[in-house]
């Protein structure tokens, strides 16, 4: 066991799959000597070999593309694109090509790839260095979408991503690498050592996909969210009072309805929350599945609280954000419907 | 919209638009392609630099001579029993492709591609190749599956979409896979697996493998990133694959001047990338095998890279769905000054003392009785629209390895 912050946890997933599996290689733009912008395949180069984690051409669709192609081959590769911005180019490859193999070939060929990304906005990083573009890929049939919120899932999820044998888009909430932002960004930055999930094996061990985490335990009102929002979520059970439950979904496709209907059918309120754009966003979809599944247990209308339908600005982060203010208000309203 | 110039001293811009030569009502005449002589491109070693395979991209490299004999130091000296097969495997395409057009027509599938004129780029290689190499082809190397022994029942079933069809009626007629014949599943997304064939490749190397990859594309999808970021990747990991383009002048309707190819060579682009680049008269059976086991050497040798422009002609129309004398001369087949890759290898073997007319008209009745017998059996199993196809329980399945619940419960939706 060590104290890992979430980029620790990443790279000690990948050492492991790199020591326990020989058809696992990284590429991706800087990952190889340079050990990647964000540092999550530092020394992986220098430990495995050049052939196990290498540097590729800025061409975000020739990366998914070879990855594609070595994955129909047998390997197990595990792409970095260097921010989720970044993946529009690789959107063709994804959708027409990863996610359809298995089917289109009737099981004959597979495209078993991992694709990393860090997403989502805190960091100033303007429109082109904040966007959460997970909806793109949870209304693609054939592939996964996995988004950790904490170091130990971090590494227990991505190990089950490239342990896989679907296609798995695996995107990091790059706010929260080094430390649990609740969203108060005029307070000073905790550090993950301080969080309980910071504690992570060094060895081998999986979080199952599919799966949600209950962040915290409450009976009047359920927020459902993932990533950075989810330490958001509990900042805003915090400044209300509320007892809330928090459910941290992990996996988005394919979701844990379960774990939903269970959570709902208790409190009969539900909030729910993302950093991406409202309209269409994922939340969307997961307003459906409460009211599908759940309707006859809500005493109050589905509240969503999301990125505003705008580009992600860059001097406007605090406003547009959607912090601990606007799931707290969200909340007073599931409250009072 | 005004047309006057903003600037009236500087010289007006106009915007290019490229035109074929010829369309609808005009004659033919490709007297503005060098036809070189056999023999006339000389071979380099496989370990060359890719600024010396100029002439050999611009040019056209050719064996089959008009005596049918074959000529310099191309001539890849195949055995008469690897051509008389080449040939059957041509002229078995020829029929099945036949086959299954008048199947569409009858009402029996939605939708077919013939490949006629452009058989020996598919056969030829196939040739070249290990069977154990990978291929990742478009719709018209189906002669690569008529090679490597694929079942042809298969081939019409899938094109049937019926109850036997291997891809349980999930794809479009002639987007074929076979993994088990390293035939890459074909999709309609055009160029993208052309960039996966270079992943294949680079898989291969990085397990110490000695299995290379193929890969096809047409002019016109020369033009979709895909090529051009295949082309990066496989020059800077110098993955043993060979990237061919069928330049079979026509992109539905669009000539092959659309797609950039009037400018340059579409052979040349490999050079700009440092990847030596063959031309080859794609109708030429020996040049074609030739250049291709060129490539090949050049792969298993670890020196990367190869690419080849096969230089031919689209003799039908794109699809079925297509009518090609609303756009090009409907003789432009006949005007072709590379002849028919049928013809000249039957001629070539003539021309050896090794087959005869007879002969050729003997197989020609034998394949035609086969290939009618084999459409005769696939029926059997079903044509579209006829009922008998996989079992509608099928269509929920293969999209995850395991179903999701949300799937599941789609499939119960339906009743299934």
């Amino acid at each position: 066991m060590a104290t890992m912050n979430m980029i620790q946890a990443l790279n000690s997933a990948m050492d492991v799959m790199l020591t326990k599996n020989p058809d696992v290689l990284i590429f991706g733009e800087d990952v190889g000597y340079f050990g990647g912008v964000f540092r999550a395949t530092d020394g992986l180069q220098k430990k495995h070999g050049v052939t196990r984690c290498f540097d590729s051409p800025i061409g975000e669709s020739g990366i998914v593309a070879t990855a594609i192609g070595m994955a129909a081959y047998g390997l197990k590769p595990v792409i970095e694109i260097q921010f989720a911005d970044y993946i529009y180019p690789a959107y063709d490859q994804i959708v027409s090509a990863a996610a359809r193999l298995r089917y289109r070939s009737a099981g004959d060929f597979t495209a078993p790839i991992t694709l990393r990304s860090p997403y989502g906005g805190g960091i100033f990083g303007g429109q082109t260095h904040s966007q959460s573009p997970e909806a793109l890929f949870t209304h693609v049939c054939g592939i996964k979408t996995v988004i950790p919120s904490n170091p130990y899932d971090a590494k227990g999820l991505l190990i089950s991503a490239i342990e896989d044998e679907d296609p798995v888009m695996f995107f990091e909430p790059k706010r929260i690498y080094n430390g649990p932002f609740d969203g108060h960004h005029d307070r000073p930055v905790q550090p993950w050592s301080k969080h309980k999930a910071s504690e992570v094996p060094d060895g081998y061990y999986q979080v199952p996909l599919g799966k949600a985490a209950i962040a915290r335990e409450g009976n009047d009102l359920t927020i459902i969210a993932y990533g950075t929002m989810v330490h958001v979520a509990l900042a805003a059970v915090e400044d209300t009072g509320i007892d809330a439950e928090v459910l941290d979904l992990r996996t988005l496709i394919p979701v844990d309805i379960e774990s939903i209907k269970a959570s709902v059918e208790k409190t009969g309120r539900c909030v729910i929350v993302h950093e991406a754009t409202r309209t269409s966003g994922y939340g969307a979809e997961l307003t459906a599945l409460v009211q599908e599944h759940c309707f006859y247990h809500l005493e109050a209308p589905i509240e969503r609280v999301a990125g505003w339908d705008t580009p992600y600005p860059h001097a406007f982060e605090w406003q547009y954000f959607p912090g601990p203010g606007r799931v707290a208000a969200a909340m007073r309203r599931a409250m009072e419907g | 919209m005004s047309t006057a110039p903003i600037r009236p001293n500087k010289p007006q811009l106009k915007l290019h638009i490229p035109e074929p030569k010829h369309r609808p009502g005009d004659k033919p005449d490709f007297s503005h392609i060098k036809v070189p002589k056999p023999g006339e491109v000389a071979k380099p070693d496989i370990n060359v630099n890719a600024k010396d395979t100029h002439d050999a991209a611009y040019s056209f490299i050719r064996v089959l001579g008009d005596d049918n004999k074959a000529h310099g130091s191309w001539d890849p000296k195949v055995d008469v029993e690897t051509l008389k097969r080449g040939l059957k495997h041509m002229v078995t395409v020829r029929h099945y492709d036949a086959r299954m057009f008048a199947a569409q027509r009858q009402g029996k599938t939605s939708f077919y591609m013939k490949c006629t004129g452009e058989e020996a780029i598919a056969v030829a290689q196939s040739a070249a190749l290990d069977p154990e190499d990978m291929c990742f082809p478009t719709y018209r190397q189906q002669g690569l599956l008529i090679s490597r022994g694929y079942p042809m029942l298969d081939m019409m079933c899938q094109v049937y979409s019926n109850e036997r069809d291997p891809l349980k009626g999930r794809q479009l007629p002639i987007m074929y896979s076979s993994k088990k014949h390293g035939f890459f599943s074909i999709a309609g997304n055009l160029a993208m697996h052309y960039s996966q064939a270079v992943g294949w490749a680079m898989a291969s190397a990085f397990k110490g493998d000695d299995r290379i990859c193929a890969a096809w594309i047409g002019d016109g999808s020369t033009a979709e990133g895909d090529f051009h970021t295949a082309l990066t990747f496989a020059a800077v990991y110098k993955a043993p694959v060979i990237l061919n383009v069928v330049n079979n002048q026509w992109a539905i309707s669009s000539y092959q001047g659309i797609a950039g190819g009037d400018e340059s060579t579409f052979a040349a682009r490999g050079i700009g990338y440092g990847i030596p680049a063959l031309r080859v008269d794609g109708n030429d059976f020996l040049a074609v095998y030739a250049v291709t086991k060129w490539a090949a050497d050049r792969a298993r040798a670890n020196l990367g890279p190869t690419m080849i422009e096969h230089f031919t002609y689209r003799v039908e129309g794109h699809s079925t769905s297509d009518d090609p004398s609303r756009y090009r001369p409907t003789d432009e087949a006949k005007a072709w000054p590379f002849g028919d890759p049928v013809d000249r290898l039957k001629k070539h073997l003539i021309a050896l003392g090794k087959w005869s007319e007879k002969e050729h008209t003997e197989m020609e009745t034998t394949i035609a009785e086969e290939v009618r017998a084999t459409q005769k059996e696939a029926e059997t199993y079903g044509t579209l629209g006829s009922g008998k196809m996989a079992s509608v329980k099928t269509m929920f399945e293969d999209v995850y390895k395991e179903m999701p619940w949300h799937i599941r419960r789609q499939r119960q939706e339906m009743g299934v």
